[in-house]
């Protein structure tokens, strides 16, 4: 068979794919009334690979019926081959816009179930690299957003900020975005004696960055008009569709994991979590803009905190943590937890855990089940993005095309931490 | 507003619905109720609405697969579980709960009632179950697959799945390759 031939063998045999929607549109839709129309996989606005199928009257939205998928890469099947320390640079791979967040979520699984604890100096480090790419996540969701409805010199701005922050992530673990620098017990190697100041004049640059890019949004017109009654989801409704994160803090549901389960010494901080109150698009906007000026306020606690927090900064418990390689050239032992972990690893009990943190998008949560041997039964990951999408349609209903956009900026999606 | 203190959720479900817990685990500070599933659209009603319990946030709905590659399913009840993790946003706490189900003795896939009446969030937390590890959630309004293509066969996420790699084709075995690329050919 040619190829042609198959092609037109395929297009012969083709039912037409109306009949799988067909519980899924409106009535209209088969009589023709209103439009299919896909929006997708290849859309600059839709933040990576997402298809909508639209049904439209006109311009306005009557069904959306979001399909996901494309990104799949089979992460959690893959995180179940490998053993627990070599899983954590799969879990870079999902929210690329967030690694340490998923490093920190895996990890904190996997010393739950193991029983490991965390030295109180490496979970200092861990919050300045969450709070870090908390950050970073918000500049690319920020100019990303705001290109979406035509402000183009944000994203550029936004872009710049963001580069000195993974220019930071590279001097700690050597890369710019997967540097899996959250390890099972603590994190890889110390900072570099170069790291706290560069910080330091971050923040202190940081917070007049924030005030130029709200100068040139929050109170422009054209920004209002596309956001202000755009995607308004209640705060009950929000809730039983699983949003988290600021989208849900944007309808005034003030939940926020740091606060509500503090992990990594979260409570020691004095931080606000910012609230919307219409949880329309501008809503969630605002409160992403306050979290990043409280962001600054949280590292600039852990700065204070780093040079008398206790231990080291990575657990000293050798059955899972390698031991430094200073070590291997004259301790006998040393070599040997270096050969087992490399080689085989650690194992973990025949039990489960769920842990949740929360990311710059909402909760992501790890669920892991161990086997009793050195590599999981299971890895499921709750993310964020996954249920944001779901509630799309919910939110775009009734509006126009444009104004789509505008929700699927607003929901801060990334395609790779939905489809995994 | 006067609010009902927090109450034991395993007390709780085995008082009001006798035979519907069949177990509960206790690990790393974590509870499970393991349920029997024909009892788990009343548990999940009675947790999310009785005052003291009020479950109201569906987490994650995850489905493991207890399949031994040496054979078996080790002492398990069943091959298959399914986990909902659910959070009380009132009393601030979290519950897993677990029904174990098995495949039909025809080789059907395994049944479980739909929640999304109870919790809307599990529709596409279904959808990836029953996409990935081949367990059917009844009642669920939407039964397409999720995340992989209409047309793929089997359930990945089944332990009894292969990883998979794609064969790097040498002259020696590429007719064997080809066997599978039906479309590859000209």
């Amino acid at each position: 068979m040619t190829a042609n031939s198959a092609l037109e063998n395929q297009a012969t045999e083709w039912v037409g794919s109306l009949d799988d929607v067909k519980n899924l549109v409106t009535e209209r839709a088969l009589t023709g009334e209103t439009m299919l129309l896909n929006m997708g996989p290849h859309h600059p606005s839709t933040h990576g690979v997402l298809r909508l199928l639209l049904e439209l009257d006109g311009e306005e939205i009557i069904t959306c019926l979001p399909d996901i998928g494309f990104l799949h890469t089979g992460i959690e099947k893959t995180i179940e081959s490998k053993s627990y320390e070599k899983g954590v640079t799969c879990t870079d791979r999902m929210d690329y816009l967030a690694p340490m967040s998923n490093n920190a979520a895996f990890c904190m699984a996997v010393e739950k179930l193991v029983g490991l604890d965390v030295p109180e100096r490496a979970q200092v480090m861990r919050v300045i690299c969450l709070e870090l790419t908390r950050i970073q996540s918000h500049l690319v969701w920020l100019g990303t957003h705001a290109i979406d409805l035509g402000a183009m010199s944000v994203f550029l701005y936004c872009f710049r900020e963001r580069e000195k922050i993974l220019d930071l992530f590279e001097m700690i673990s050597g890369q710019r975005m997967m540097g899996s620098y959250i390890r099972p017990g603590g994190v890889w190697r110390d900072f570099p004696k170069e790291f706290v100041p560069t910080v330091e004049a971050f923040l202190d640059d940081f917070p007049r960055r924030i005030d130029d890019y709200e100068l040139l949004l929050t109170t422009n017109p054209l920004w209002l008009d596309r956001t202000q009654g755009i995607g308004v989801i209640e705060p009950d409704v929000a809730l039983a569709w699983g949003f988290s994160g600021p989208s849900l803090r944007g309808s005034g549901v003030n939940w926020d994991i740091r606060k509500a389960m503090p992990y990594l010494g979260y409570e020691n901080y004095q931080f606000d979590v910012p609230l919307g109150e219409h949880g329309d698009v501008y809503d969630r906007y605002l409160c992403r803009i306050h979290e990043m000026r409280e962001c600054v306020k949280i590292i600039r606690q852990t700065l204070k905190r780093l040079p008398e927090a206790k231990g080291g900064f990575r657990s000293d418990n050798r059955k899972f943590t390698p031991p430094p390689r200073s070590e291997l050239g004259h301790s006998m032992e040393a070599v040997i937890h270096h050969f087992k972990l490399w080689t085989e690893g650690f194992n973990a009990p025949d039990q489960e855990v769920y842990v949740a943190i929360e990311s710059p998008r909402g909760e992501i949560g790890c669920y892991l089940h161990g086997t009793g041997g050195n590599k999981p039964r299971r890895v499921h990951f709750k993310t964020p993005s996954f249920m944001h999408i779901q509630g799309i349609p919910l939110m775009s209903e009734n509006h126009m095309i444009a104004d789509l956009v505008a929700i699927i900026g607003s929901v801060d999606i990334v395609l790779g931490d939905c489809d995994r | 507003m006067q609010i009902k203190p927090a109450i034991d959720p395993i007390e709780a479900v085995s008082a009001a619905l006798p035979g519907a817990l069949h177990s509960v685990v206790q690990y790393a500070g974590e509870t499970t109720l393991v349920v029997e599933v024909a009892h788990l659209l009343k548990v999940v009603s009675y947790v999310r609405d009785t005052a003291g319990l009020i479950y109201n946030y569906l987490s994650d709905i995850s489905a493991v697969d207890y399949y031994e590659p040496t054979g078996g399913i080790g002492n398990r009840p069943a091959r298959f579980a399914v986990n909902y993790h659910i959070y009380s946003m009132l009393y601030n706490r979290r519950l897993r709960l677990k029904v174990y189900v098995d495949e039909g003795d025809d080789g059907s896939k395994p049944v479980v009632p739909s929640i999304v009446k109870v919790w809307p969030a599990g529709n596409w937390l279904e959808r990836e179950a029953s996409d990935m590890m081949g367990i059917v959630f009844e009642g669920n309004p939407d039964q397409r697959r999720l995340l992989m293509p209409d047309d793929w066969q089997g359930h990945p996420h089944r332990r009894d799945y292969p990883l998979g790699y794609e064969t790097v084709q040498f002259s020696f075995n590429v007719e064997e390759i080809m066997k599978h690329k039906p479309f590859a050919k000209d």
